[in-house]
């Protein structure tokens, strides 16, 4: 089905009367709720301007909101190429004829994929120190842990590209001669990365939203420098959360808007091998919703 | 092994994990009820209600987990004085439930209209023939074909769902991760036995949660 207005009839004389109802019913309503919400915020005194007013001032974007937004998007950039690198290696080891690549590659995907990141992050930041006799850097605990399960959901969409590639790809490669390395590094890798892409910069999304763990172990990103710690010098929580909020469904909307765009453009050119199999496509499911935090 | 073989760890590591087990079931069960209200808002007929679907996916599916779960403490509870249980793990519990329900509607709406879309358009055109209602035309014939269709999405959700619970230890629930950093800081000499064994109670539930969810989703699909 293809565009949802197939689901009710055009309105007739009627039905424009009861969706002029509906409409007035539940903007009413929504508006009740808007209003609930401002009345609860201003028995609290959530309203005060000493509240907001720090938002307006230059040294709080500088001093708490623009360094943690920093630090969310650096962890985020390098976690993601090295998820990239994690992805593509792992993939194109599970893909492998020899038993014993694929197998490992098999279970290191699978394990990563299951388990929570912030096991994952806890293990590297508590755990690793007590074995390395080391302290760990708590970016550095973020940008692993963000790797190791970033880099095996990737790994899972690189595999089911690479599988979507013709058959005939392969076969032309290996008909002029081309090895097995060959035909995955000049064939069939090219091509998956191109119908991947979309699924790439969805994946950013996720990787963005679960810098945000980084707080819990202590890393000044957004939500500890942008909320946590100015919330603790002006006292204004709740809009400190607000604000970063905004901020996050920005960044994320763009990515989101860019790919779309991405995979329109993809589309448009009709050269990319399709990603679908079934009812239910590995790039389909919502890759953010699978794994986000 | 000896950190499990002292019964306050074995505690510890059980009732980690029944927290767990008490947040996903909670939110999945309000996560699909306001993921299926909110796709039917998407799709129907009157325009604030569409606008109000999609706000809610947009502002919650681009959130960090961690954000609306600190919010949930921090806001509802600190600030705007929303207490929902006298016992502080309690209360903290439910907390978690509303942060990971709200978070987890918005893909579950996302997952149930991208099913909506694989329905072929005869379907509802010929429900409309018969003089069907928008209600009827949606829960009688276009949802219970669409809910065959997302089984396997919706089992991503859920298992991301089960993964991000542990994310509710931020604001003090001593769920499996915070159990797991306690067991780690009291024996450091068994770092690795202890990461092994909480990261593969979720490893050995989810990884074969997933393959049912696979199997399930292959029988239940609507062969066309």
């Amino acid at each position: 089905m293809s565009a949802d207005a197939v689901l009710y009839d055009h309105p007739g004389p009627k039905a424009k009367i009861r969706n002029a109802v509906l409409t007035a019913v539940f903007g009413v309503a929504a508006l009740g709720l808007v209003y609930w919400i401002y009345r609860k915020f201003d028995e609290k005194g959530q309203w005060a301007a000493a509240l907001w007013r720090p938002f307006t001032e230059s040294s709080t974007w500088t001093d708490y909101i623009l360094p943690g937004l920093w630090a969310t998007l650096s962890a985020a950039a390098v976690a993601m190429v090295l998820s990239l690198i994690f992805g593509i290696v792992f993939s194109v080891g599970r893909l492998s004829d020899h038993w014993w690549l694929s197998v490992p590659s098999g279970v290191i995907v699978e394990f990563f994929r299951a388990v929570p990141l912030l096991l994952l992050m806890f293990f590297i930041f508590y755990g690793v120190p007590f074995i390395t006799e080391a302290p760990m850097d708590p970016f550095w605990a973020v940008v692993i842990g963000l790797t190791l399960y970033n880099g095996s959901v990737l790994a899972e969409a690189f595999r089911a590209g690479i599988k979507s590639v013709p058959r005939g790809q392969s076969e032309a490669g290996y008909a002029i001669g081309m090895r097995k390395s060959q035909v995955m590094r000049e064939i069939l890798v090219p091509q998956a990365a191109r119908a991947m892409l979309p699924v790439i910069v969805s994946q950013l999304v996720v990787l963005v939203k679960d810098t945000a763990l980084g707080y819990i172990i202590g890393y000044s990103e957004l939500l500890q420098d942008g909320v946590n710690t100015l919330a603790a010098n002006f006292g204004n929580i709740v809009a400190a959360a607000i604000v970063a909020a905004i901020i996050y469904i920005t960044v994320n909307a763009s990515l989101t808007t860019f790919a779309g765009w991405l995979e329109r453009r993809t589309r448009r050119q009709g050269k990319a091998p399709k990603v679908s199999g079934g009812p239910a496509p590995v790039a389909a499911v919502p890759a953010g919703g699978a794994g986000g935090a | 092994m000896d950190v499990f073989s002292d019964p306050t760890n074995i505690d510890v590591y059980v009732t980690g994990f029944l927290w767990i087990l008490k947040l996903t079931a909670a939110g999945a069960v309000g996560a699909l009820v306001i993921g299926v209200v909110l796709a039917a808002m998407r799709v129907s007929p009157v325009p604030v209600l569409r606008g109000f679907g999609t706000l809610w996916v947009n502002t919650f599916r681009n959130t960090p987990l961690t954000l609306i779960v600190f919010f949930c403490y921090f806001g509802l509870f600190s600030t705007l004085g929303l207490s929902l249980a006298d016992d502080i793990d309690l209360n903290n519990y439910w907390l978690g439930v509303i942060g990971l329900a709200v978070y987890t509607a918005a893909f579950v709406c996302e997952a149930i209209r991208s099913g909506i879309n694989t329905v072929p358009a005869g379907q509802a055109e010929a429900a409309r023939a018969i003089g069907m209602s928008f209600f009827q035309t949606l829960t009688m014939v276009i949802l219970p074909q669409a809910g065959r269709a997302v089984v396997a999405p919706l089992g991503s959700i859920f298992i991301a769902l089960a993964k991000n619970a542990t994310i509710v230890g931020t604001i003090g629930l001593a769920e499996s991760s915070n159990a797991m950093k306690e067991l780690i800081n009291a024996n450091g000499d068994a770092v690795i036995p202890i990461f092994l064994v909480f990261a593969g109670t979720f490893a050995i539930v989810l990884i074969p949660t997933g393959y049912a969810f696979g199997w399930l989703a292959n029988r239940l699909a609507v062969k066309r």
